[in-house]
């Protein structure tokens, strides 16, 4: 056999490399899991509540079931005996209803699922949902948060009358003498309203039952298809070891598949119960009903300061919006935001008290930055509050208050450590980048001219490359294993489940760095049971981080072993491997890694006390989180005749520890960066007061296109993280999280000299065209 | 997103077009941008579905006698490009290049939007302003209809089931007319919160001649009479301009909806009035 491992001398690390995962993407020669189509399939459709609050009298499923081409329909009797849809957070007081897949006696909310249709052909199958008659009766319902909680309101769960689905609360320094020692303290509501996820990739799910050996494979578009597993078994009943999950492409999740949801799992005990493989894939309609929401935050703001801007203290009340059932992480959003309300500044006394509010509207959970832009939002606000207040410059009140770079690691009142920083710095790049002095003045002309110019900053802390296992009800490490082939090509296994980063490119670069091969020699695998090693899988900007950490580990493990075979090779004890090659530091003599990689594999002897095979696995547990950091700042102008906003800049500069690839940094930095500027001008899930959801398509729910993102300039320094041995902190969420601020910041700027202190988003043309109107007050 | 069943014919004439509609309870496809997700929403579900698009005849563009005349299956892109609309009628062409995005103008279809009917469809806008006539096909006749009775009320036209638009005639723009669309967009669909398409002409300092045409703020399009009233022997200054604009929702009950009240709509209305006007001018 011929051995084929090309020496290379070049690092990749750090290099724009393009993602190897875009040939197959572009040429749509990507498996996603529409595209799996297994002998004997059949197709399942979900009936689903047109109403947010009902009892259900009775279901008919006689007409459906008689219907041509139906296999079975099952409604929530059939499946009473499974597990619930589960919850995996643990807080002392949080209510947990039993989520069943399909409703029992009552639907909780518009889209909740009551039945499930099964027939050998899809349309069939849509066409016998409209022939399931269910019978409601329609009680009261509640959609939004601040009125669930008032008394009186309709109970969502019955057991709970108040709709408190949790509470939470945290406290660092001494929060009463912050505020009896402030000489001013500024107030404001604070809205992070309902969005959707939107995935280009919708939800869906194969299921294949193999009776002869009673294993069931599951493709599901998910992000965690190793805790999928574990779950899915749990509420089937199977023994997990029969049961193997496989995330084929998947087409974006945002937080949106780090879940169970009861799809996956009835398509599953579908397949089981009919013998043949069922295919379930939700229309884009369902999957604006169906599919977690994220943020859905009101909170209330309060920050002490001195006159000198010095800020003392901080008290938040946030109130989630959960909807009706939990699903994996929903009560832990809140608390991820409590544990960044402090942002980059040195406060000593933070007081927080979280309220989870049953509502009758889909569940909220995990959504790009899940937690971090919502406090990221409030806090970046607030100290544009302060400084309007105060009459300070804004770049110059946060200088004052950044946690100083001597001070890392750094404690913050919320018991987190941030590992590595300089804040000054980058704020001090992204100002003198952007001209921040020349666009004041340039300010001060517009509006002698009648023109409402804004300038806006934010900057942004993160908690991320989630994270030590304490911190997570799934366990944070992650794993990595590494093969030669006897022929010499690489084969990594990664636990993570990327699905649009672009972890095959940077696990590959890692990897052709650390064992000195082309990166033509590497391929990335991951997101199947049966053929990777356990994980956990790809959120909270994690893959690197943590999966490339446990890789490079396994890859250093792997390298002595190499260095031992080497040395048998080479008949010398002082060997050293190095760009694909192992050197006799004696005689210079070599020996190729292929070479090396077939005798481990095929003998015929081996070293003593050394096992045959170059394989290294690796399970890496994080001592800390990463906090990366940055500055953005946006130019915009406001129409004062009609509202309407246009951003003239915008600039990113994002601070990720060691970069890996730029082109994919930036890349992440732009599409983040679009969802935040969704957040802060178009998007928002709407409920009416019925509690039937308005915006169920994309002609209403504006999601940005990319003729209506400014062009984003971006810019980096680079602090590595002591945290992990790459330096590398995490880059998938940032540019959401700053945007929203940097947005916002930048319009109520346009509008200060009006009276204008604060807007809700999204910023409606109307919405600013009022203000405006009212000459400010709001 | 899966539509009920449906039976399809693709007829190569007109004339075989409308032999199918008259002996089938049957729904014409032209682009299919707008019909196509309504059936997927089942929001639509016609037995029958007689798509137009390999017609040759219907993507004409002709001058005649003064007149232009555009084929039905013209695409929007079609008409935003064409070097003989933009030169002899203008407004028709930069309304088509306002029209959602690249992909829905390479599918989407002049007679398509004018019999769709949406209440915030751009070429209703310009249709109005230009006082276009529809020219409508059936089995053994064709009528011709002016634009003042073609759109009924939102997604309601005078086209009946049997009958399909073959073209739509536009006039030859005068020399010395300016002409201007101005929109905003509803930010999820693109299509018009408002949009006002006008023509105007001076002659000797005054203005001689103004139509003015509005989308998305009533339930149909319509031309701004009052509007064009109060500009027409102005000298069509700012004051002009502004005051005329103020007319634009006289008599008209505006729309409301997730994305604008009815006062914001009328208040900007007025202000794209003026500025359709005044870029016209
Ligand atoms: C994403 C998106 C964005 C859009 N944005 C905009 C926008 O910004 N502005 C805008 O104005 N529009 C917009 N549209 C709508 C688009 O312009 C459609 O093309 C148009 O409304 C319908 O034209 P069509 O050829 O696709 O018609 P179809 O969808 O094929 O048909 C629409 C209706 O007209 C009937 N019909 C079609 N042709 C004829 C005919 N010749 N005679 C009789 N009846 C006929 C059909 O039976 C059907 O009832 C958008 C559409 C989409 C999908």
């Amino acid at each position: 056999m011929e051995t084929t491992v090309t020496k290379k001398t070049e690092r990749l690390i750090g290099k724009p490399i393009r993602r190897r995962e875009d040939p197959r993407l572009i040429t749509g020669t990507a498996t996603y899991v529409e595209d799996i189509e297994l002998p004997g399939m059949h197709y399942a459709a979900v009936v689903r509540s047109p109403h947010p609050a009902a009892d259900i009298k009775g279901i008919d499923t006689r007409a459906a079931e008689q219907h041509p081409g139906v296999v079975a329909v099952y409604t929530g009797k059939d499946i009473d005996h499974l597990g619930a849809v589960p919850c995996g957070i643990s807080l002392p007081d949080l209510r947990i209803p039993h989520h069943h897949l399909l409703a029992q006696d009552r639907v909780y909310y518009v889209g909740h699922p009551v039945a499930v249709v099964v027939a050998g052909d899809r349309y069939i199958a849509a066409d016998a949902v409209d022939l399931v008659e269910v019978e409601y009766e329609p009680t009261d319902s509640v959609s939004e948060p601040e009125e669930a909680l008032e008394a009186g309101a309709p109970a969502v769960h019955a057991e709970w009358p108040d709709n408190v689905a949790f509470t939470h609360h945290q406290e660092g320094g001494d929060i009463e003498k912050a505020f009896a020692e402030a000489d001013v303290i500024v107030k404001e509501r604070i809205v992070s309203q309902r969005l959707a996820p939107s995935a280009m990739e919708p939800r869906g799910t194969v299921a294949s039952w193999n009776s002869g050996d009673e294993t069931l494979t599951v493709y599901s578009s998910t992000q965690i298809p190793h805790i999928l597993r574990t779950l899915m078994a749990g509420v089937l009943g199977l023994p997990e070891h029969k049961l193997r999950v496989i995330a084929p492409e998947v087409g974006g999740g945002f937080g949106s598949k780090c879940e169970l949801y009861p799809e996956e799992a009835l398509t599953a005990f579908i397949a089981m119960k009919i013998g043949k493989p069922v295919k379930w894939v939700l229309t884009r309609r369902d999957e604006f009903l169906a599919t977690i929401h994220g943020r859905g935050h009101i909170d209330y703001y309060e920050l002490a300061a001195k006159k000198d801007g010095t800020m003392l203290g901080l008290r938040v009340k946030i109130i989630q919006d959960v909807g009706s059932f939990h699903m994996l992480l929903t009560p832990a959003m809140p608390t991820l935001s409590v544990l960044m309300l402090p942002g980059l500044y040195r406060f000593k006394n933070v007081h927080a008290d979280v309220v989870g509010v049953f509502t009758h509207r889909m569940a909220t959970d995990l959504y790009r930055g899940a937690g971090r832009p919502e406090a990221t939002h409030g806090i970046e606000r607030m100290v544009e509050v302060l400084a309007a207040e105060l009459k300070m410059d804004p770049v110059e009140l946060r200088i004052k208050n950044f946690v100083p770079p001597s001070d890392f690691p750094y404690d913050t009142p919320m018991g987190v450590s941030y590992d590595s920083g300089n804040y000054k710095a980058i704020l001090e790049k992204a100002v003198e980048t952007v001209g921040y002095s020349q666009l004041r003045q340039e300010q001060q002309e517009a509006r002698r001219q009648g023109r409402l110019m804004g300038i806006g900053i934010a900057t942004y802390g993160e908690i991320c490359a989630f994270g030590p296992s304490p911190a997570l009800p799934t366990g944070g490490w992650e794993s990595a294993t590494v093969k030669i082939e006897p022929s010499g090509q690489v084969t990594v296994m990664t636990g993570v489940s990327p699905h649009g980063q672009g972890s095959q490119t940077t696990f590959s670069q890692i990897a052709a760095d650390e064992l000195g091969v082309d990166i033509d020699d590497i391929v990335v695998t991951h997101g199947d049971t049966s053929t990777v090693q356990h994980g956990v899988g790809t959120f909270g900007s994690r893959n690197t981080a943590v999966g490339g950490t446990a890789l490079v580990l396994a890859i250093r493990e792997l390298k002595e072993k190499i260095e031992t075979y080497g040395a048998m090779l080479l008949e010398s004890d002082d060997v050293t491997y190095g760009a694909g090659v192992c050197t006799c530091n004696k005689t210079g003599k070599t020996v190729t890694l292929g070479e090396i990689a077939m005798t481990s594999w095929t003998g015929p002897t081996y070293p003593a006390n050394t096992q045959p095979g170059l394989v290294a696995t690796n399970y890496w547990e994080p001592p800390n989180f990463a906090f990366p950091f940055g500055a953005h700042i946006v130019v915009s102008e406001v129409d004062p005749d009609t509202g309407e906003v246009a951003i003239s800049r915008y600039l990113a500069v994002d601070d990720c520890g060691k970069v890996i690839n730029p082109l994919l940094v930036d890349g992440q930095v732009h599409g983040g960066v679009a969802q935040g500027l969704g957040q802060a001008l178009y998007e928002q899930v709407v409920y009416d007061d019925t509690g039937q959801l308005v915006t169920g398509e994309y002609m209403d729910y504006a999601l940005p296109k990319a003729a209506m993102v400014p062009t984003i300039e971006t810019d980096r320094t680079e602090t590595p993280s002591p945290v992990n041995p790459l330096g590398v902190k995490g880059v998938g969420e940032a540019g959401t999280i700053a945007a929203s601020p940097a947005v916002v910041n930048s319009v109520v700027d346009a509008l200060s000299h009006l009276g204008v202190r604060h807007i809700d988003m999204p910023l409606t043309p109307e919405k600013i065209w009022k203000l405006v109107q009212q000459g400010g007050s709001a | 997103m899966i539509p009920q069943e449906f039976n399809y014919s693709r007829p190569g004439t007109v004339q075989e077009a409308v032999d199918l509609l008259a002996d089938h309870d049957a729904k014409v496809l032209a682009g299919g941008m707008s019909l196509i997700p309504l059936m997927k929403l089942r929001l639509s579900a016609p037995e029958h579905v007689v798509d137009l698009g390999r017609i040759p005849d219907l993507s004409r563009i002709t001058e005649n006698e003064g007149s232009l005349h555009l084929g039905a299956l013209l695409t929007h892109h079609q008409v935003a490009t064409s070097a003989l609309v933009q030169e002899k009628c203008p407004l028709i062409a930069e309304t088509a290049a306002h029209i959602g995005d690249a992909q829905v103008r390479n599918m989407g279809t002049l007679g398509g939007s004018a019999a769709h009917a949406d209440p915030a469809a751009d070429y209703p806008a310009a249709l109005c302003a230009l006082e276009a006539k529809v020219r409508l096909v059936r089995k053994d006749s064709e009528r011709v209809v002016d634009i003042g009775d073609f759109f009924v009320d939102a997604l309601t036209t005078a086209v009946e089931p049997e009958e399909i638009i073959t073209e739509l005639i536009l006039p030859v723009e005068e020399a010395g007319t300016g002409v201007s669309y101005q929109k905003l967009r509803q930010p999820a669909s693109g299509f018009a919160i408002v949009g006002v398409a006008a023509r105007i002409r001076r002659d000797g300092g005054r203005i001689a001649m103004a139509r003015v045409g509005v989308t998305g703020l009533a339930a149909s399009a319509y031309r701004a009479a009052g509007v064009e009233a109060l500009l027409e022997g102005s000298e069509g200054s700012q004051a002009d301009v502004a005051g005329a604009s103020a007319a634009v929702d006289e008599g008209i009950e505006a729309i409301s909806d997730l994305h604008a009240s009815s006062d914001y709509r009328r208040h900007v209305a007025r202000v794209y009035t003026a500025r359709a006007i005044l870029a016209a001018l």
